[in-house]
């Protein structure tokens, strides 16, 4: 092992050099998250990330419980996003037991996952905002559209943030009464939000000089470091797993990927604002298309879940990456090897590289950009 | 869009790196993702074949994770492919055994995205990647000494153990709460 994380320059630093540990509890840290920054003046000429304030080793305790045990335990890895990591889970169990999902089911897990991904990026913009320095307004106004969201989360799943609405071959419990007619009214105004966030955040000269030309990354190295999601489009690649998988319901829907130019900051803030666009698109469609019938398949006994004995990997696109689960199973009730793919880590593989020859300040705005979540990076 | 099968990436290796020791691993579930299992001398080659070949291009090294066995470590990349828009493939290697010779080369030289996956590895299994940049613990801290991740690996029963300066800190609390406390 090389030096110890705790303090990696020590012995090195030239006299011109200044040496600054930022965080673990820095607000713009998105919680317990840590850099080492070498300076010369204000340029960043060196940043190690330090990661595991948050880690509790979630792979551990879900190899030590039954299959299903582990699905209210995945809420908490991004948890501004648990219905997506239900999701991805669900989905890697069922391609390893083969396990088909009814129709409304499927329905259910895409308007459940899209308005996950519409709250997500809605959130986003605040906390962006608020990394650069404009703290609390816009956030503000994120969190009042999110709330409402939450509150449709809330009478669907009677959690607002920690859903537990997935199950192998479909969802835990259908919609309440009238349920559907208020998400499409609630969505229909949400087009006026994004029109009113775009206005007051998009043309502003401030953010603007923040966010262009700050932290560029080409395709062919956000390719090369593996990143997913929002960061990987932002740079001109075409890659949508929705598309590219082809899972779920999404063929049948009619959407589009938007994709960056210049790979910066102000691309992957343009970003969130078009996707959350194409959110809504989506959930109007499947909220007008969704039929009658069964939301699980009756055939999977849940409790005492025994998948055949092998190993499968099964990813969903969600808001922050390709969230990812490879599963192994030796046929029993507990899974002998599970194994999250993290976006929201495999995203930070390039923090250092983005981040390089910027300023100090610019470092927050790199990292807000990237958007991640620390109970998912530590798990 | 044709699915790439594993069998279609062996004949192109077979055919380009014939002295390569790769085979086919069976996967008995219905996912059907049967794997490579690449011999660990051979992983870096052939790791750079499959990215750069014009028919694979799996330039995409999405997932990579290990898995304890009773014999061996294993560790295992799920590949995809960005240009071609196909994947999974998943290429394994194997440790020669669970102790002394736990150890693979590191592909992070040809998916930079692999970096903080194998430390990761590493740091929950005990997996020493070879060549790899910079191979320190990712989550749990540098002076923890055992691989929670391993099957036989036993946890402290004793909330008191922790192999860190943090014992130091409990015999000073120790000792301050012994001495008189000081009246205001």
């Amino acid at each position: 092992m090389s030096a110890s994380s705790s303090n990696f320059f020590s012995g090195t630093a030239d006299a011109g050099a200044l040496e600054v540990s930022l965080g673990p509890h820095h607000p713009s840290t998105h919680g317990v998250f840590r850099m080492n920054v070498r300076m010369e003046g204000e340029t960043v000429v060196k940043l190690q990330p330090v990661f595991g304030y948050l880690h509790r080793n979630h792979e551990k305790i879900a190899e030590k419980n039954s299959w299903l045990a582990a699905m209210p335990y995945t809420d908490r890895l991004d948890y501004i996003c648990s219905g997506t990591n239900n999701w991805a889970y669900a989905v890697a169990v069922e391609k390893l037991a083969g396990i088909e999902v009814p129709e409304r089911a499927e329905y259910l897990r895409v308007i459940v996952g899209e308005m996950t991904r519409l709250q997500n990026h809605t959130a986003f913009l605040g906390f962006i905002l608020g990394d650069m320095g404009a703290w609390g307004s816009a956030l503000m106004y994120a969190f009042r559209e999110r709330e409402k969201i939450l509150d449709l989360f809330e009478e669907l799943t009677g959690a607002r943030m920690m859903l537990n609405y997935a199950r192998f071959g479909g969802v835990r419990c259908d919609t309440p009464a009238g349920w559907l007619d208020k998400a499409r009214a609630y969505l229909a105004t949400y087009p006026a939000f994004l029109d009113e966030m775009e206005q007051f955040l998009t043309g502003n000269e401030i953010l603007l000089s923040r966010l262009q030309g700050v932290g560029v990354l080409s395709a062919q190295r956000a390719i090369n470091g593996g990143l997913s999601g929002p960061v990987l489009r932002a740079s001109g690649v075409d890659y949508d797993i929705r598309k590219v998988d082809g899972y779920s319901i999404y063929p049948r829907l009619k959407f589009r990927v938007p994709r960056g130019e210049v790979g910066d900051c102000f691309d992957r803030f343009m970003l969130r604002l078009l996707e959350a666009r194409e959110s809504l698109k989506i959930l109007q469609q499947a909220l007008d298309q969704i039929p009658e019938g069964p939301v699980v398949n009756p055939a999977v006994k849940q409790r005492g879940f025994k998948p055949p004995a092998g190993e499968a990997y099964g990813r969903i696109e969600g808001p922050k990456g390709e969230l990812g689960f490879h599963l192994v199973s030796n046929g029993t009730e507990k899974p002998y090897r599970y194994h999250v793919r993290p976006p929201s880590l495999i995203n930070l593989t390039l923090l250092e590289e983005m981040c390089l020859g910027t300023k100090i300040a610019d470092v927050m705005v790199i990292l807000g950009s990237i958007d991640i979540v620390l109970g998912e990076v530590d798990r | 869009m044709s699915p790439l099968l594993p069998q279609t990436v062996l004949d192109r290796l077979h055919a380009a790196l014939p002295q390569a020791r790769v085979e086919l691993v069976n996967n008995p579930s219905p996912s059907g993702q049967h794997a490579l299992l690449v011999h660990r001398e051979d992983a870096v080659q052939v790791a750079e074949f499959l990215k750069n070949d014009p028919e694979l291009l799996l330039d995409y090294a999405s997932d990579v994770s290990g898995v304890d066995y009773p014999e061996y470590l294993e560790a295992v990349y799920h590949l995809f492919s960005i240009a071609k828009k196909h994947g999974p493939i998943v290429l394994k290697t194997r440790t020669g055994d669970r102790g002394a010779d736990a150890s693979v080369p590191s592909l992070t030289r040809v998916w930079k995205s692999a970096d903080f996956q194998e430390r990761e590895a590493f740091d929950l299994f005990g997996i020493r990647f070879e060549g790899h940049p910079d191979l320190r613990r990712l989550l749990m801290w540098e002076e923890f000494e055992d691989f929670p991740l391993r099957k036989d690996y036993v946890a402290p029963n004793d909330c008191e153990y922790e192999p860190t300066p943090h014992g130091d800190i409990v015999q000073k609390a120790a000792a301050a709460s012994a001495s008189p406390v000081p009246q205001a």
